[in-house]
């Protein structure tokens, strides 16, 4: 296929065969990583900017590393006040850093929708590197792509996303694509964090994680982010982990060939026991490797290096 | 005496069930007769407009905006409201008090008064505050804003919390012989909420604010009202729920009333999928459904006013994340064309019913008819004239408003003002305001 987008905003515009082909070329970055010199020449003389209005380590770091490895030039922005608080829009903001010559805008934002409203104010390429609550894009492409190295397809496999499931740009964004890979996905969580309203999407909603347990094939699970406890969608942290966290005794119950994921940070105790996410069946750290392949494809691709006849989107 | 005579124009005027092609002649600030073939005998001052192929009507009462004077100036002033009234056919405006200070006293109303006669253009009438401050804390001395002139008693975008202070407020109107606006929305329940709860705003990760937000003050406010046999009318109905009570309460015979926004009624939460705060309000756009069950309260009679809900803000406050952009849309000068395209074009309601929502319908409700919102002689000769054959695209850009923030840019409609006359005076003809105000 050709690529043709310019941004990469969120799964949900995404067709499946875009997807898998960002995937194919994925693959093909893993192997950079593997040699002496990891470096190909694909970005050189681009201008990436990640414009980070969020704390994040992992996300940066390997947006970072991954315009590195593609021979870009790379700047990381970091702030955790957002400009408006200085007073200037969202909108200046973005048009001032892009009057620098800037390629790529790599955002990362606590607010919801800022990649697209970017989108349309610049001429650069954005992709959305985690919006508020709505998309993290990568995420999920890192997430299918680990399942699909291990797996060979997503097609049939039964996938849980367990957690706050409402407050969550990584649910979101691996319920579009895993559905459009053909994988069925159930939410699974309290009621206060898990609204009935996703079965609309596609989505078997279950608040019992240990009546699904012996069917799932892989476990997706979420970071609790703790300030949700002082908002009172969940009691305590300690009950909270006793009916959804994923310990050695419920994954004695799961398929024996059942996969553990987690986008990090894990708070271990919470959603996954220590011996579980360091236990055989976790692929936490495949995660992140695979993280820096999935976004040296994304930055390649809408670049415009897909395909020779690639046009902006 | 100044003399003004309107040739040939189709006037409708529900007060009157009046419909026909006829002139109309005023004298001084007042309608000296109607109806066909008039002829302004004796020499002297004669205006002459030319309305034929157009429609003339009463002068639209919109009786929910926000003007930002005193306050933020920059945003809206009285002048530059009153006047993007006019070129919405609107001739009177009654302007909410949450400004900077709040209109909760009588020198505030007083001033509000004062600026809208020094710019002309439209009447500007005050709502007062119900507490100090929209506080909720204390009721505002009601009677003086009363005897300042305001014509009616609202807390603007807060929703007075505390049911006894809103019982208060009801007993305080109700001996003042006014009515109480209220902003219908439990906070607890919407929480962060930014848009209206539900699939949109699951996909868009945008925390959602439920129709119950809106249902379970509408039945507290009826309640109240019920107890303290008051005057209550339901500012900006957004929900299905909220047209079923105002329904009942009807019949039960309380006397409760109820408005709703162009933009609640064309718009759903679909148009909050590009995260453009241009659609941001509060409430919120919702669905289908609910914009079904608005249109159908206005066809059926329960919901008896269209108002504006004009909320303009600056360009840079909107042009900020979704999330924190502040609520409100402006809706002056498309109230009126926004209203006839989609409720007498696509929803094929009577012309008649849809004005009477803009002119009579308030006018009462605000105490101002009959000397206002009708077409009678002797009457204030307030009065839009509007062309509904031609169809344009909405241009904010080209708005009398200092604000920009529209939801409807581009949107064909048909329905643009012409001519208008406050009190006797021409003050928008062709498309352009004509300045009547004191010197200044």
């Amino acid at each position: 296929m050709n690529w043709t987008r310019k941004h990469l905003l969120g799964i949900e515009d995404l067709s499946a065969e875009e997807i898998l082909y960002i995937l194919e070329t994925a693959d093909g970055f893993k192997e950079v990583s593997t040699r002496s010199i990891k470096k190909v020449p694909a970005l050189r003389g681009k201008v990436i900017v990640n414009l980070f209005f969020e704390p994040s380590t992992r996300t940066r770091i390997s947006f970072e590393l991954a315009g590195a490895r593609l021979s870009a030039d790379v700047i990381n922005f970091t702030s955790t006040t957002s400009s408006t608080i200085k007073g200037e829009s969202l909108v200046d903001t973005a048009r001032n850093i892009e009057a620098m010559g800037v390629d790529i805008l790599v955002v990362r934002h606590p607010c919801a929708g800022v990649p697209h409203q970017l989108a349309r104010a610049v001429k650069a390429s954005v992709v959305n590197a985690g919006d508020g609550t709505h998309e993290h894009p990568t995420q999920a492409l890192l997430d299918m792509f680990t399942i699909k190295c291990l797996r060979g397809s997503l097609a049939g496999l039964k996938i849980a996303l367990v957690g706050d499931i409402s407050h969550s740009r990584v649910a979101r964004s691996n319920i579009w694509g895993l559905q459009k890979l053909g994988a069925k996905v159930y939410a699974v969580g309290p009621p206060t964090m898990v609204p009935a309203a996703l079965e609309k999407l596609g989505v078997t909603v279950s608040h019992n994680l240990d009546e699904i347990i012996p069917e799932v094939d892989v476990f997706n699970m979420l970071r609790i982010q703790m300030e949700r406890q002082a908002q009172g969608l969940f009691p305590t942290i300690r009950e909270y982990s006793r009916l959804f966290g994923l310990n050695r005794e419920r994954l004695a119950r799961a398929k024996p060939e059942v996969l553990v994921l987690h986008p990090g940070p894990v708070n271990r105790g919470v959603e996954v026991t220590p011996e579980v996410a360091d236990g055989p069946r976790s692929v936490i750290l495949n995660q992140v490797t695979n993280g820096l392949a999935v976004r040296m494809a994304v930055l390649y691709l809408i670049s415009g290096g897909g395909a020779s006849a690639a046009t902006a989107h | 005496m100044p003399r003004l005579l309107i040739k040939n124009g189709w006037i409708v005027d529900p007060a009157t069930g009046r419909d026909e092609v006829g002139d109309i002649l005023v004298e001084g600030e007042r309608i000296a007769a109607i109806g066909k073939g008039i002829s302004a005998r004796g020499g002297g001052d004669l205006a002459v407009l030319d309305a034929t192929g157009l429609l003339v009507a009463p002068g639209l009462i919109d009786m929910h905006v926000h003007l930002r004077e005193p306050g933020k100036e920059e945003e809206e002033t009285i002048r530059s409201g009153a006047m993007a009234a006019v070129a919405g056919g609107i001739t009177s405006v009654a302007c909410f008090p949450n400004t900077d200070p709040a209109i909760d006293n009588e020198g505030e109303a007083a001033f509000v008064l004062l600026q809208g006669k020094k710019a002309g253009f439209a009447n500007v009438f005050p709502v007062g505050a119900v507490t100090l401050g929209l506080k909720g804390e204390q009721l505002s001395e009601m009677a003086g804003l009363a005897r300042a002139g305001a014509v009616a008693f609202s807390d603007a975008d807060q929703p007075l919390e505390s049911a006894e202070m809103f019982r208060r407020g009801l007993l305080y109107t109700r001996m003042l012989g006014k009515v109480l606006i209220a902003h219908n929305e439990d906070r607890s329940l919407r929480g962060s909420g930014v848009m209206n709860h539900g699939l949109i705003s699951l996909r868009l990760g945008l925390p959602g604010i439920p129709n119950a937000a809106e249902d379970i003050m509408v039945a507290r406010n009826i309640t109240l009202a019920r107890i303290t046999d008051s005057a209550l009318h339901l500012g900006q109905m957004s929900t299905e729920g909220a047209v079923a009570l105002l329904r009942r309460a009807k019949e039960e015979g309380l006397k409760v009333t109820g408005e709703v926004t162009p933009h609640h009624i064309a718009l759903t939460e679909e148009a909050v999928i590009g995260f453009d705060s241009c659609f941001k309000m509060i409430p919120p756009l919702r669905t289908e459904k609910d914009a079904a069950a608005l249109v159908d309260g206005l066809r059926s009679g329960v919901i008896e006013v269209i108002a504006s809900g004009h909320a303009p803000h600056a360009a840079e406050e909107k042009e900020v994340e979704f999330t924190n952009a502040p609520f409100g849309v402006i809706g002056m000068e498309t109230l009126f064309p926004v209203a006839y395209t989609e409720l007498v074009l696509r929803h094929h309601l009577p012309l008649s019913q849809v004005l009477a929502k803009m002119t009579v319908n308030p006018a009462r409700i605000l105490g101002l008819y009959p000397e206002r919102g009708t077409l009678e002689p002797n009457r204030l000769a307030d009065l839009a004239i509007f062309d509904i054959g031609t169809e344009r695209a909405v241009d904010s850009s080209r708005f009398l408003s200092r604000s920009r923030n529209c939801p409807f840019d581009g949107h064909r409609v048909r329905g643009h003002t012409v001519h208008v006359v406050v009190g006797g005076r021409i003050v928008y003809r062709d498309g352009v305001p004509v300045e009547t105000g004191e010197k200044r």
